[in-house]
């Protein structure tokens, strides 16, 4: 076990990528000298060479496009996305290009290529650097989607996004990627597209990823204050979600909320709620309850802090769950 | 060698004022004079020191099968439009005119050189040596592929407009990497076909940009036909294409799209230059798409009769017949045999194509995903289910038809 940060836990699963995969190399803008905006690729330019850490030119849609091409020819691209915002370039090329290879082959080709991108706010940032897309992308098959919350998941879960033979992004969350945890360099978490239950309760459950999991952990402990046992599931995959663990933990607490950053309306909470109400509608004992932002162009940093959702609005979640 | 003076034509002296309209503009710039050419409308053999040599070196029999191909492509396009109008594809995207272009530029390929077409490259995928019936799987809505690609190194067609440039590029990077890791790889270069409206997208300019870049042997081929749907070239530049090349730094070449022996011969030069490590070229075919965008169009609704009737004259095979004849290259029997060869595989493609089966949406919920996938096993699962509920309602004692 070694304790690290998120963003050293990403940047030693790299390296054991690189190190192990030749065919594996990492891409993006600003990634090599510099090491990353987020300092997430620091050092392994200078440890792999410029030829496995590629500066590219500044150009999303040619970042994945031509990682496309690459993973084509039998090759492991890496893309790192400078911010969430700046991916929308590419974002043609992901949905329209990546994503459909291996169906529009026929299962012939297949795509492999990673794509990186560090989102959600709370860094007190300027525009089109704290945005939570990944609805927009889950909404297109043919893409898997992880994003870790803790050091652990991210030095395992960037490996097994290199590993897997389908185009993975991984949403990193920037806000905690100085988030110190334990890492487990030896066992692997398995499955990353497994959900985690991080807590367990018996009267409510929330539904968390990436950024908000120690958020809801918080809102879990101050419930137990109030005598409410609430259990806590880190989501870890946003496609495939795994509503087999979901569905277990409302069948058992009969209340459930979800929360992420995005936007509520159209996001991913809404997908769990509508499944949940599906699978167990005779447990549950209050509607699904979703917690997230609002809907409108994430807002100046001097009042993102009424957009975020903290530790109060999933209590007060709760408590809305708890009062029918 | 220095390249940019062939076929570049002098822009300065016929650029239009502000304002000027786009038919003017037309007739100032494009002129048969700016881009190399072999063989002229006439047949006629013309001799040019770079580009020459590499059809003095051909023997009669790959000369013949120049226009052999551009035959089999224009009558498979006949072919596929009679099933487009009978109603046993859903559209088709004709090729006449553009064969020259497409034979010329697919034979410079070699085996271990790898195309990246756009939608409307059936001549290229016969010089891959492609079973033309497969193409029309796609246009017939039994698969969004058709074939493997990497059994002849001819990606499947791409409809999202210059999307495949940058794969072109990818995978050219790809193969100089495969160089340095292994040194025994064949040295090979891409082809990236694309047309002239879609030279306008965003993803070409960052395919040329990430080429010039990294050196990739990558060669663009435009296909300047002119149109892109209704929209005259004029509206996507105001100059020839090519001369977008020195932007980016690197050579490019403008040669007469219906000269099957220059479009050859630049384009094995191209490929040379990359496959040699110096880089990516641009070349720009200047061509004419002389029927529908796809058999869904009204070029009559846009295009001026005098000006396809222009560029008909100019047409691909009559010049080539006419230089073979000229030469003694071919005689009657040659072009009696190729009509019946045609004859024969426009037969296969209409069997074949009749008796493709119906697509089985099963396989494509196997696709989705390369590995297993909770919730495409759900859907498929509730799918099968649903299927099943009609089977059962259809026992006698159902009744249900
Ligand atoms: C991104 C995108 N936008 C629009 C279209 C619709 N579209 C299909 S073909 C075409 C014209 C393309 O012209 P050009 O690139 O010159 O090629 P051509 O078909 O003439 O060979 C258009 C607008 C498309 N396929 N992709």
């Amino acid at each position: 076990m070694k304790t690290m940060t998120i963003a050293r836990a990403i940047n030693e699963g790299l390296r054991a990528t690189l190190a192990s995969d030749p065919k594996s190399f990492i891409m993006g803008e600003d990634i090599g000298a510099l090491g990353g905006v987020y300092r997430v690729t620091e050092g392994l330019a200078a440890e792999f060479g410029g030829h496995r850490v590629m500066d590219t030119p500044l150009a999303e849609s040619g970042i994945i496009g031509t990682a496309i091409g690459m993973a084509l020819r039998g090759h492991r691209p890496i893309c790192e996305i400078q911010f969430d915002g700046f991916v929308f370039p590419g974002f043609n090329q992901i949905t329209t290009q990546l994503a459909k290879i291996h169906t529009r082959s026929d299962g012939q080709l297949s795509a492999p290529v990673v794509i990186r991108i560090p989102y959600g706010g709370g860094i007190g940032s300027i525009e089109h650097h704290s945005e939570s897309p990944e609805a927009l992308f889950a909404h297109t098959a043919g893409l898997r989607i992880i994003t870790p919350s803790n050091a652990n998941d991210a030095y395992w879960m960037i490996q097994q996004a290199v590993a897997c033979k389908d185009p993975v992004i991984v949403f990193e969350p920037k806000r905690r990627y100085w988030l110190k945890g334990e890492v487990d360099t030896e066992n692997s978490p398995g499955d990353p597209f497994k959900a985690h239950v991080l807590r367990e309760g018996t009267d409510a459950t929330i539904v968390a990823y990436g950024p908000l999991v120690p958020v809801a952990l918080a809102a879990a402990n101050a419930a137990a204050e109030d005598g409410h046992s609430v259990e806590v599931i880190d989501l870890r995959s946003i496609s495939p979600i795994d509503f087999d663990t979901v569905e277990a933990s409302v069948n058992k607490t009969g209340r459930l909320v979800v929360a992420h950053e995005a936007p509520i309306f159209g996001g991913i909470g809404g997908e769990i709620a509508s499944r949940m109400s599906e699978r167990c509608f005779y447990s549950l004992e209050a509607p699904a309850i979703r917690v997230g932002g609002f809907h409108m162009p994430y807002p100046v940093a001097r009042v993102e802090e009424h957009y975020l959702p903290d530790i109060d609005r999933m209590l007060e979640a709760l408590d809305r769950a708890f009062a029918y | 060698m220095n390249t940019s003076g062939h076929g570049t034509s002098g822009v300065g002296a016929s650029r239009p004022d502000a304002g000027t309209s786009a038919g003017v503009l037309r007739a100032n710039v494009v002129g048969e004079t700016d881009m190399v050419q072999l063989l002229d409308a006439h047949g006629k053999r013309h001799e040019e020191a770079t580009f020459g040599p590499y059809i003095d070196a051909l023997d009669a029999q790959t000369v013949r099968g120049f226009y052999r191909d551009m035959a089999t492509v224009r009558r498979f396009d006949t072919e596929a439009t009679a099933l487009q109008r009978q109603g046993e594809l859903a559209l088709w995207v004709p090729v006449v005119g553009q064969e020259a272009a497409q034979i010329g530029s697919g034979s410079a390929m070699r085996s271990a050189d790898y195309a990246f077409p756009t939608y409307r490259e059936h001549g290229v995928a016969l010089t891959r040596g492609l079973d033309l019936a497969d193409l029309l799987k796609l246009f017939r809505g039994i698969s969004n592929g058709g074939w493997d690609p990497r059994e002849k190194n001819f990606h499947l067609y791409t409809l999202v407009l210059a999307a495949q440039t940058l794969h072109a590029v990818g995978y050219a990077m790809g193969i100089q990497r495969d160089l340095i890791a292994e040194p025994a790889t064949e040295p090979a270069a891409v082809m990236a076909y694309f047309g002239d409206g879609a030279s306008s997208e965003g993803d070409v300019h960052e395919s040329m940009v990430f080429a010039a870049s990294y050196n990739a042997p990558v060669v663009f081929f435009c296909q300047n036909n002119n149109w892109a749907i209704s929209v005259p070239f004029e509206v996507q530049s105001k100059i020839p294409l090519v001369n977008r090349a020195g932007g980016y730094g690197i050579p490019g070449i403008r040669v007469d799209g219906n000269d099957v022996l220059a479009v050859y011969a630049v384009t094995k030069w191209a490929l040379d230059y990359a496959r040699d490590g110096h880089g990516p070229v641009l070349i720009e075919a200047s061509t004419y798409r002389v029927g529908a965008h796809t058999t869904a169009d009204d070029p009559t609704k846009y295009r001026p009769n005098a000006e396809e009737e222009a560029w008909k004259a100019k047409d691909p095979l009559e010049r080539m017949e006419r230089y073979l004849r000229a030469e003694g290259l071919a005689d009657d029997a040659f072009f009696e045999q190729v009509k019946n060869d045609d004859d024969e595989l426009a037969a296969h493609v209409r069997s074949a194509t009749l008796a493709l089966g119906g697509a089985d949406i099963r396989q494509k919920f196997a696709t989705v995903y390369a590995e297993a996938h909770p919730l495409v096993a759900e859907e498929l699962a509730w799918f099968e289910n649903y299927q099943a509920s009609f089977a059962d309602a259809e026992t006698p004692q159902g009744g249900a038809a």
